[in-house]
C-alpha cells in the first residue's frame, strides 16, 4: 500500500527526514511511534501528498506522491495532529461538507462510520469548536473515513486522551482494519505499539528500527532486571552510581537495570543494595519493553554520535 | 507541630458549578508541604477547573479551600505569589533567549534584579544548561524547554508548583530526566501537584487521587490503591474506575 524509498526532507538547517525507508502491505495496521519532533508528521504529509520531499520516492497503491496527487487524495483519509475541522460548523456540517468535497453522502458510507458517529450523534447540531476532546477526536475521524478511504492516516489521534479514552480510540482501529482499511498512525505513548502489527521506532528524522513490537522489544541487546527497594528514589540513585551499570530508569513502581556486562546476576545486584541500606528489596529478570528498545537504541546512537 | 500545619493545600466540600452542570462535586483533599501530589482523571472528568481555582484563578460555588495558608475568596494575589504553574500548552517566548525567559517571570513575580540574576544561575546550573543562558529558546529541543520551564516556574520559589501534563510528547529518556528534576526539589521540600496521561508516572507520586464525572473517586498511595483494587498497575487502577 505505501512504498517509501531514501525519503529527505530539510527545513532549512534541520533535517526532518534523513533517508527514511519503508513499507507498508494492504491491510496491515502500522505505528510510527516516536517523541515530538522526530520527523511523523513530516512523513505523514508527504505520505498524504501535503508536502513535497526533496529527495527519494515514496507511492500511494502504486501512485507517485508528487505525479499523482490527485489520485491518492481520493485514496487517503488523514486526520491532522491538531484539530483542524469547522469550529463554528456543527456536527453535521462538518461531516455533510467533508462528504460533499468527495462526492458522496453521509448514507452512502455510513456502514463504515456508525459504531463511531452513534457517539456523538446526540451532539450533531452542536458546533464543533464545543464539543469535549474525546467528541473532537471521533468527529476528526468520522469527517476522515465519510469517502472510504483505502488508508487511514491517523497523526497522533491520542495525544492528551485519558487512558480510557485511549482504549476505546484502539478498539475502533481494529475494527476498521478488519473491514481492509490499511492504517498508519503515530504516537508518542510508548504502551500504545503493541497494539500495532508492524511499528517503527523513530527518532531525530531516522528510523531505528521497523518490526512486529515483539521483535523490537525482544531486539534489546542486553540483560534487564526489575528491581525494587523500600526508598525508589535512592535506589535510582545508587543503581546509577554503580560502576557495573550501563542504566536504570524509572518504569513504573520498578527499575528497569541494565548491568554492564552479563555477568552480573540477581544475587550480585542484591548484596550491592543491602551493603547501600536497602530493604524489601525484589530483584527479577524481566522482558524487556518496546520503550526499553527504544531507549536502548537512542542512547547506541547518542554515543555512536559522540565518538 | 500539629499535623494541620504540615498540610499546605486543604479542600473541604470544593463545588463548583457552571448553569447545572456540576464540574467539581464535593471535592475534599490535602496535599502536604514537599508532596508529589498526582490529580488524576479522565477528560472532562473536572481536573482543569479544580486546578484553576487551587491556582485563585476561579472560585468555587461553595466549600472552603486554603492554598499555602491563604483563603482562595479573598487571598487569591497572596495565593498567585506562593505558587508555580507550568503547562505543556504554554510555557516559554520562543523568540526570547533564556535569560530573558527567566528575566520576564521573574520580574512579574516582582524579584529584584540581584535575585533575578542569583535565581537564573542557581536554576541553569541545576540544569547544566549555564553555557546556553543566551540562546534563543526556539533553538533549544523540546525537552531542554521542558526543564527550562519548570525552573522559569519555580524562580520566585514559590511553595508549591502545579505541572499540567508537563511531559506530554517528550522522548522515554526525556520524561524520565524531567521526573529526576522533579524529585530533586520536592525533596528540597517543594511540593509538586501534577496532571498527566501516563499511568507509569502515576506510580512516581507519593499519593494520587482520581476524578470521574467530578467527584473524587478514589485518594491514596499508589502502592495502596493498587492493593484495594486487586491490580498490579496503575493503569489498570485508572481504567476499574473510570470505566465504571
Amino acid at each position: 500500500m505505501i512504498q517509501i524509498s531514501n525519503i529527505e526532507k530539510r527545513f532549512g538547517e534541520v533535517t526532518a527526514l534523513n533517508k527514511v525507508s519503508l513499507s507498508v502491505p494492504r491491510g496491515e495496521l502500522f505505528g510510527l511511534i516516536g517523541p515530538d519532533g522526530a520527523g511523523k508528521t513530516t512523513l505523514f504529509r508527504i505520505i498524504s501528498s501535503l508536502m513535497i520531499p526533496d529527495a527519494g520516492e515514496a507511492k500511494v497503491a502504486g501512485l507517485d506522491v508528487v505525479k499523482d496527487y490527485v489520485a491518492i487524495r481520493r485514496l487517503v483519509g488523514y486526520m491532522p495532529g491538531r484539530f483542524s475541522l469547522y469550529q463554528d460548523l456543527s456536527v453535521l456540517e462538518n461531516l455533510s461538507f467533508f462528504a460533499s468535497i468527495f462526492k458522496t453522502t453521509i448514507d452512502e458510507n455510513y456502514d463504515l462510520i456508525r459504531d463511531i458517529y452513534v457517539q456523538i450523534e446526540p451532539f450533531k447540531h452542536r458546533p464543533a469548536g464545543k464539543l469535549s476532546g474525546g467528541m473532537k477526536q471521533k468527529l476528526a475521524l468520522c469527517c476522515a473515513l465519510v469517502h472510504k478511504p483505502e488508508l487511514l492516516i491517523l497523526d497522533e489521534p491520542t495525544t492528551g486522551v485519558d487512558a480510557v479514552s485511549r482504549i476505546e480510540f484502539w478498539d475502533i482501529l481494529r475494527r476498521l482494519k478488519d473491514l481492509g482499511i490499511t492504517i498508519i498512525v503515530s504516537t508518542p505513548y510508548m504502551d500504545e505499539a503493541s497494539l500495532c502489527e508492524r511499528i517503527a521506532l523513530i527518532q531525530e528524522g531516522r528510523l531505528m528500527s521497523i518490526d512486529t513490537p515483539e521483535v523490537v522489544a525482544g531486539s534489546f541487546p542486553h540483560s534487564l532486571f526489575a528491581v525494587k527497594t523500600n526508598n525508589f528514589f535512592l535506589l535510582l540513585n545508587h543503581l546509577r552510581e554503580w560502576k557495573e551499570a550501563l542504566s536504570a530508569y524509572s518504569f513504573g513502581e520498578y527499575v528497569h537495570f541494565t548491568p554492564g556486562t552479563e555477568q552480573i546476576t540477581e544475587r550480585a545486584i542484591c548484596d550491592f543494595l543491602k551493603e547501600k541500606g536497602h530493604t524489601e528489596i525484589q530483584v527479577n529478570k524481566t522482558k524487556p519493553t518496546v520503550e526499553d528498545s527504544f531507549m536502548s537504541l537512542m542512547l547506541k546512537k547518542q554515543n555512536q554520535n559522540a565518538s | 507541630m500539629p499535623a494541620s500545619q504540615n498540610k499546605i493545600i486543604v479542600v473541604e466540600n470544593l463545588v463548583k458549578k457552571f448553569g447545572n452542570f456540576i464540574a467539581n462535586d464535593h471535592l475534599s483533599f490535602d496535599v502536604s508541604k514537599g508532596e508529589i501530589f498526582g490529580f488524576l482523571g479522565a477528560n472532562g472528568a473536572g481536573k482543569t477547573t479544580a486546578m484553576k481555582i487551587l491556582c485563585g484563578l476561579s472560585h468555587p460555588t461553595s466549600g472552603k479551600v486554603t492554598v499555602a495558608g491563604y483563603d482562595i475568596y479573598t487571598q487569591t494575589e497572596k495565593i498567585k505569589r506562593s505558587i508555580g504553574y507550568m503547562s505543556q500548552k504554554f510555557s516559554l517566548y520562543e523568540d526570547l533567549t533564556v535569560y530573558e525567559n527567566f528575566r520576564f517571570y521573574g520580574g512579574i513575580y516582582g524579584l529584584s534584579r540581584s535575585e533575578i540574576h542569583s535565581q537564573t544561575e542557581i536554576l541553569l546550573s541545576q540544569l547544566d544548561l549555564s553555557d546556553y543562558k543566551n540562546r534563543v529558546i526556539k533553538t533549544l529541543p523540546l525537552g531542554w524547554k521542558q526543564k527550562l520551564a519548570f525552573s522559569v516556574a519555580i524562580i520566585h520559589k514559590p511553595a508549591i508548583v502545579f505541572l499540567d501534563e508537563p511531559t506530554g510528547g517528550v522522548d522515554p529518556i526525556t520524561r524520565r530526566q524531567f521526573w529526576d528534576l522533579i524529585y530533586k526539589n520536592a525533596y528540597q521540600g517543594l511540593t509538586v501537584f501534577i496532571t498527566t496521561h501516563y499511568m507509569d508516572e502515576a506510580e512516581y507520586c507519593n499519593r494520587l487521587s482520581i476524578m470521574v464525572d467530578g467527584k473524587i473517586k478514589a485518594l491514596d498511595t499508589p502502592a495502596a490503591l493498587k492493593n484495594r483494587f486487586g491490580c498490579a498497575t496503575m493503569q489498570e487502577v485508572f481504567l476499574e474506575l473510570a470505566r465504571n
